[in-house]
């Protein structure tokens, strides 16, 4: 016979690595996170490989800036970033698994930051894939648009300062708009809505942008509306005439984030699930 | 059947009344489109200048800036002329005005015009920079005569006749042979009418390393004797109308309009137009006028354009109807969370096993849905842009922006377009919904698929072609149905996407969306009869 065995003690240690390994399991075994991880990789790649074919420059000073051009899949490769956020906890919403959830891990913090931890690993690797594969097809394909040494375009590499920035702040933008869609479902404990209003949050602004005929107004919205501040990270020509840094810009993308977990943060706890 | 679907559709709407989220949201979109396009008409303009642009007969906001040398003549008759060279000044250095490259739809010509007040009518013959001799009336008609530049060896021959309320226009190599490009019926013409001849350039393209710009460009018109025949002929007792036979010097030059009627033979010079309109602009030193050229004519000088205004840099500033309307992209996203939340909410809740039980005619019920949800996004849209258009057109009145008017039915099409495009949209939304079952993958793929492609193609961020494409053949293809201003080949702009120009037609961009959401919603039934709730 054996003695019944005796549970560990919850120390708090043993409960958060509980509860990553919990989300890790529930994250793993929905299908669709897979598909939105490889869709962000291949959207991503395939636009960014698209406007790499079609951007030209005849002679040299064109203006384009190659980096910034490869990148530009990351504009529908967030997209997928967001459902996947979305989806991280929006699925227990739907099917009522967050009830379950949240009675084998009382702390609702730790839940959501289990959530969040996940969530990151697995946007920060399909991110660098995506970031990775963009940067190469473009190396490939802007040679013989012109784009060329002679023109002032020396091959993209991960070795210059300025492009290794820009590669590495478009992981970290994917990885923020999922958190703020993370936030955003978790504040809303709707899919749907949270969707919406990430979407609508991240393009109406820029759109907005366009019509402002003030060039200050511009320049404000420009500052604070979440896509083209943290976009700017993807800038390598002129940072110092953009509206915002590359890297102020990102952490203004990461305090809309902060603040959309914090909200989220904040229902969970006051409401039931 | 009737009955059955007749049933269905009223079962959907209880479904879709009875959400309390699901009416906030609907009236959040109508909200979103109004407050989105409120705050996008707020700023003041930094430059204030001119807060309205004159309209011309059809409704259209135009430009009518040129120098005119013109004299009042009434009933019937005939004016000729020879326009010896068209030539433009585009720098101003120490030396005096040096000469430039002239711009592709510069003007010296001549033109009969109601009257000297801006957006009257008119009809004139006239030679461009680069597209030889048109004949144009009422701003935006236009008719290709003999190509090529006037030059003193080979004068290009022009020619108006009025009889009653019509103009026609002619053209001619050597004042013998002529030929007739167009004739126009202006109702709105008087008895007596302006009739001259007349100078003046919109600005011309300038490719510098970072794109295309404009750059300033006035355009100086050698026109030899005008001859009036017919019943213009001979009026005060001049010999035969002719210019070249009376003497006595000049008019201003570089001093703006003649006062008045300056022993010329009664012809006057006059700027028709306070500055050079939205799509010109005179370069410092340099003014509109004419000079006097003894017997042999005149040399006329001016800078602007007769012609409606068109979008982009033409428009130097100045706001368009749709721009009003920038919330339609708040309220599309608004729509499609109602739109897929009628699809999926259902899957979620398995309610879709009773409403398929309820209907044994499945195929069906997407269409429904469709429906209802078209027609309450086609209210909402509608509701929503009819005072957003006027609303935001004040607005931006208000703050220095003038607002490029259009003719009622172009209004009108516009609004009731941005309701169409909404229920599209919200079918596409709702297809894309029940094809996928989950609501967030649903959404993305309905608001990203509209309004990617536009921030793509309107960022800058890839070539011309490249945008183009992609708004032929995405479904933000339907924004097109949003677009106030015409593409108008006799006037220059960038007609990209950039400035506001979509490379389809309204109807035909709208009419690519409703494909993509018909061929979505065809799909949903097909799927939803084959596979299981």
């Amino acid at each position: 016979m054996h003695p019944p065995a005796t549970p560990p003690a919850r120390t708090p240690r043993r409960a958060a690595r509980l509860a990553l390994a919990a989300e890790w399991t529930k994250f793993r075994t929905d299908a669709t996170h897979a598909r939105l991880l490889l869709g962000l990789v291949l959207l991503t790649v395939a636009v960014g490989a698209a406007t790499a074919a079609t951007t030209t420059c005849p002679d040299p000073g064109c203006g384009v800036d190659a980096p910034r051009t490869a990148l530009t899949g990351v504009l529908v490769g967030q997209v997928a970033a967001v459902v996947l956020g979305v989806l991280t906890a929006g699925s227990e919403y739907h099917t009522g698994m967050i009830r379950t959830t949240l009675a084998a891990v009382p702390s609702r913090s730790a839940v959501l930051a289990a959530k969040a931890l996940v969530l990151s690993g697995a946007v920060l690797v399909a991110g660098a894939v995506a970031v990775a594969g963009s940067l190469f097809a473009a190396r490939l394909l802007l040679p013989g648009n012109g784009l060329t040494p002679a023109n002032g375009h020396p091959a993209l590499s991960l070795a210059d300062g300025p492009t290794l920035r820009a590669a590495v702040g478009s992981v970290l933008y994917l990885l923020l708009v999922a958190l703020l869609g993370l936030g955003a479902v978790t504040a809303t404990r709707s899919s749907a809505a949270a969707t919406g209003a990430v979407l609508g949050l991240l393009f109406v602004l820029p759109a907005l942008a366009r019509v402002v005929a003030d060039p200050d107004w511009q320049r404000h919205l420009q500052q604070v509306a979440p896509m083209p501040a943290g976009l700017a990270v993807q800038a390598t020509l002129d940072t110092a005439r953009l509206p915002i840094g590359p890297w102020a810009g990102l952490g203004v993308l990461a305090l809309w984030a902060a603040a959309a977990l914090a909200l989220g943060r904040a229902v969970l706890h006051a409401r039931d699930a | 059947m009737a009955s059955e679907f007749g049933r269905m559709l009223r079962a959907e709407w209880t479904k879709l009344r009875t959400v309390p989220g699901w009416v906030a949201t609907v009236a959040g979109a109508l909200l979103a489109v109004l407050a989105v396009g409120l705050v996008g008409t707020a700023a003041t303009n930094p430059n204030p200048g001119r807060t309205e642009l004159p309209v011309g007969p059809g409704g259209e906001a135009v430009n009518d800036s040129f120098s005119f040398v013109h004299r009042a003549l009434s009933g019937d008759g005939t004016l000729t002329v020879p326009v010896l060279g068209l030539t433009s000044v585009n720098a101003q250095g120490p030396q005096g005005s040096s000469p430039g490259p002239t711009a592709e739809w510069a003007k010296a010509g001549i033109i009969v015009k109601a009257g000297l007040d801006q957006g009257s009518t008119y009809a004139a013959v006239t030679a461009t920079g680069d597209h030889g001799v048109r004949w144009q009336y009422d701003y935006t008609h236009d008719a290709a005569g003999r190509p090529g530049r006037p030059t003193a060896t080979a004068p290009q021959w022009l020619r108006l006749t009025r009889t009653g309320d019509t103009v026609t226009g002619y053209d001619s190599a050597d004042g013998e042979h002529w030929t007739r490009i167009g004739t126009a019926r202006l109702p709105g013409l008087p008895r007596t009418a302006q009739v001259g001849l007349f100078a003046t350039s919109p600005e011309r393209a300038e490719d510098t390393g970072t794109g295309t710009g404009l750059a300033p460009a006035v355009a100086t018109g050698r026109f030899g004797p005008a001859v009036l025949s017919g019943g213009w002929a001979a009026p005060a007792g001049a010999d035969g109308g002719s210019v070249g036979d009376a003497s006595d010097g000049s008019g201003s030059d570089g001093g703006g309009p003649g006062g008045g009627p300056d022993g010329t033979g009664g012809w006057t010079g006059s700027l028709v137009g306070a500055d050079a309109g939205t799509s010109g602009s005179y370069l410092p030193g340099v003014a509109g006028g004419y000079t006097r050229e003894g017997a042999a004519g005149f040399t006329v000088t001016g800078a602007g354009d007769i012609a409606a205004v068109v979008g982009g840099p033409a428009l130097a500033g100045g706001r368009t109807v749709e721009n009003a309307l920038v919330g339609t992209f708040a309220g599309l996203a608004a729509l499609a969370v109602v739109a897929t939340g009628c699809a999926t909410a259902e899957y979620r809740r398995g309610l879709i096993a009773l409403t398929l039980a309820a209907s044994p005619r499945r195929g069906l019920l997407p269409v429904a849905k469709a429906l209802l949800l078209a027609a309450l996004a086609l209210l909402v849209g509608t509701a929503a842009a009819a005072v957003a258009v006027p609303l935001g057109t004040a607005w931006s009145t208000a703050h220095g922006f003038p607002v490029a008017a259009v003719p009622g039915a172009v209004e009108l099409r516009v609004v009731l377009g941005t309701g169409l495009l909404l229920a599209a949209s919200s079918v596409l939304a709702l297809a894309l919904g029940l094809l996928l079952r989950r609501a967030a993958p649903a959404i993305a793929a309905a608001v990203g698929g509209l309004v990617l492609p536009y921030l793509l193609a309107t960022s800058g961020a890839l070539p011309v072609g490249a945008s183009e494409w992609l708004l032929r053949v995405t479904p933000a293809a339907g924004f097109a149905i949003q677009q106030s201003l015409p593409r108008l080949p006799q006037v220059f702009t960038l007609y990209t996407p950039a400035s506001g120009y979509y490379p389809l037609s309204p109807w035909a961009g709208l009419a690519v969306l409703t494909a993509w959401a018909a061929v979505a919603l065809l799909a949903a039934v097909v799927l939803i009869r084959r596979r299981d709730a």
